[in-house]
């Protein structure tokens, strides 16, 4: 089952797909861009994951001092990343590289503590797409990536749609791209994570009690390119959704001259 | 002018209802011990803007809690900060304007596994389940006149008592909220870490810790030895 969580008419209401857009549960038939769309399901903690594709740490490596045989490069976001489907994110003025990543998103749905990988799938309620930018113009080498670059407001996307993992037979086995106004920029497959969902649940698991509600967010392919004002950025994940996503800039923040953006270069 | 809206606030035993964020490196101390491996790589430069990290919910724990040592570490860093209650979401404000976002004080634990590594440290260091000791209480934001000039006592049972103050950061409170909220917005329930001295104690499995500042109150906690775990 595909459940979605919208706003529509002074209320928030669980939906389901339907012809071309989607029912909510009173019976009103909506199409999608009549409805605010949330995050699907109420988020815990977000754990994120860097470089777990192999060629997207070939992509980066000149700035790597790690290789994909060390521990898994795990960090820590905030609620106020979150965002839904058809929403719009921040691109302040004068950085030079922001970027989109398309990221499976695995949301835990029971307690896992010190869980063996051929038990992991038990603890995985279902997954959704999230697109978990980037500006990489406000890296710092302390606690990296530092929450200057990774926990933007509306900066982590998720939606539209949180299906079961029981509609879901491999997830190890899904097409990721991302379109930037229609054009293919990032094609990928989770079969080419470096550490899969059963090895990710199995380590986070073993330094930290994950809950239902927490999400695990996979990390991205190669083909990670910038992205500017105006610009309609799609990510999508055959079998779990296309979660869209539009640039705006300062004008629609209310700053009244060009932003600071300091940076360290 | 508008009467300014009541800042939201649950008294204790409060709702936690934001994220905890941990502020690295405010104190000049803890910068100017790495040296001159600031300049060098891995870090190549000094920190530009606040550096922060998450205390997932996992970690979070009350007055009195026991913490389990994981079995890969001999100790734990018992870090000591004040930590800030947002009130109402914050974003994009002013230092002058700080103090009016925050609802109240409380005292914050922070432990963590040491590490020498601030470049990419593993998860596995600061979220260990129960490791961000929040409370006594959260003191309303005007029952402190001077935030940035609180002493925190720290005893560990092992150590004896360090005593720390709030002052001499590099961001005080009111520049910190704005530095923060420059970049990223807080919420009502987030609680902002002022930072954790240099020189914070450690403690072992079978010790016990306290935190004590004399306008907030007395934190206690206690670290146990992790449980050998049979792989469920």
């Amino acid at each position: 089952m595909k459940t979605a969580r919208v706003a529509y008419a002074g209320a928030i209401h669980e939906a389901h797909p339907y012809a071309n857009g989607l029912r909510l549960a009173d019976g009103r038939v909506l199409r999608e861009q009549d409805v605010v769309w949330l995050p699907p399901f109420e988020v815990g903690t977000i754990i994120a994951l860097g470089l777990n594709y192999a060629n997207h740490v070939k992509e980066l490596s000149k700035e790597l001092t790690v290789t994909s045989k060390d521990e898994p490069l795990v960090f820590l976001k905030g609620q106020g990343a979150l965002l839904g489907h058809r929403g719009m994110t921040r691109r302040p003025a004068g950085v030079s590289f922001m970027h989109y990543e398309c990221e499976l998103a695995v949301v835990i749905g029971a307690t896992a503590r010190h869980v063996r990988p051929a038990d992991a799938m038990h603890h995985v309620a279902g997954y959704t797409v999230c697109n978990d930018y980037a500006i990489r113009d406000y890296l710092e080498n302390w606690y990296r990536p530092n929450l200057r670059v990774k926990n933007r407001d509306g900066g982590t996307v998720l939606g539209p749609w949180f299906v079961d993992a029981a509609d879901v037979p491999d997830p190890h086995r899904l097409t990721l791209r991302t379109t930037v106004n229609g054009k293919t920029t990032q094609n990928g497959n989770t079969a080419d994570m470096v550490n899969d969902i059963l090895a990710l649940i199995a380590y986070l698991s073993s330094c930290m009690t994950l809950q239902a509600g927490d999400v695990i967010l996979t990390g991205t392919p190669d083909g990670v390119v910038n992205v500017n004002v105006g610009d309609e950025v799609v990510t999508e994940i055959d079998g779990i959704g296309r979660l869209v996503n539009t640039i705006v800039g300062d004008d629609s923040f209310g700053f009244e001259e060009p932003a600071p953006c300091a940076s360290n270069t | 002018m508008q009467t300014p809206r009541p800042l939201s606030f649950d008294f204790a035993p409060w709702r936690l209802s934001g994220t905890v964020y941990g502020t690295l490196l405010n104190d000049p101390a803890a910068l100017a011990a790495l040296g001159d491996a600031v300049h060098a790589a891995p870090y190549k430069a000094p920190p530009i803007a606040p550096v922060l990290y998450v205390k997932p919910r996992n970690t979070l724990a009350r007055n009195g809690a026991s913490t389990a040592v994981p079995a890969s570490a001999t100790a734990l860093e018992i870090g000591a900060s004040l930590g800030i209650v947002i009130g109402r979401a914050t974003g994009r404000i002013s230092m002058q304007d700080a103090l009016s976002h925050i609802a109240g004080w409380t005292l914050v634990g922070d432990l963590s596994v040491p590490h020498g590594s601030f470049y990419r440290p593993s998860v596995r260091f600061k979220a260990l389940d129960g490791s961000c000791l929040l409370g006594p209480r959260v003191v309303p934001v005007d029952a402190i006149s001077d935030p940035d000039a609180l002493t925190l006592e720290v005893a560990t049972s092992g150590s004896g008592v360090c005593s720390f103050t709030t002052s001499g950061m590099q961001r005080r409170v009111a520049q910190l909220i704005q530095d923060v909220s420059a970049f990223m917005t807080l919420s009502a329930g987030d609680v902002l870490m002022l930072g954790v001295k240099a020189g914070a104690p450690q403690a072992k499995a079978g010790q016990s810790f306290s935190i004590d500042c004399a306008q907030i109150g007395n934190l206690q906690g206690h670290l146990v030895a992790q449980t050998p775990e049979v792989v469920a």
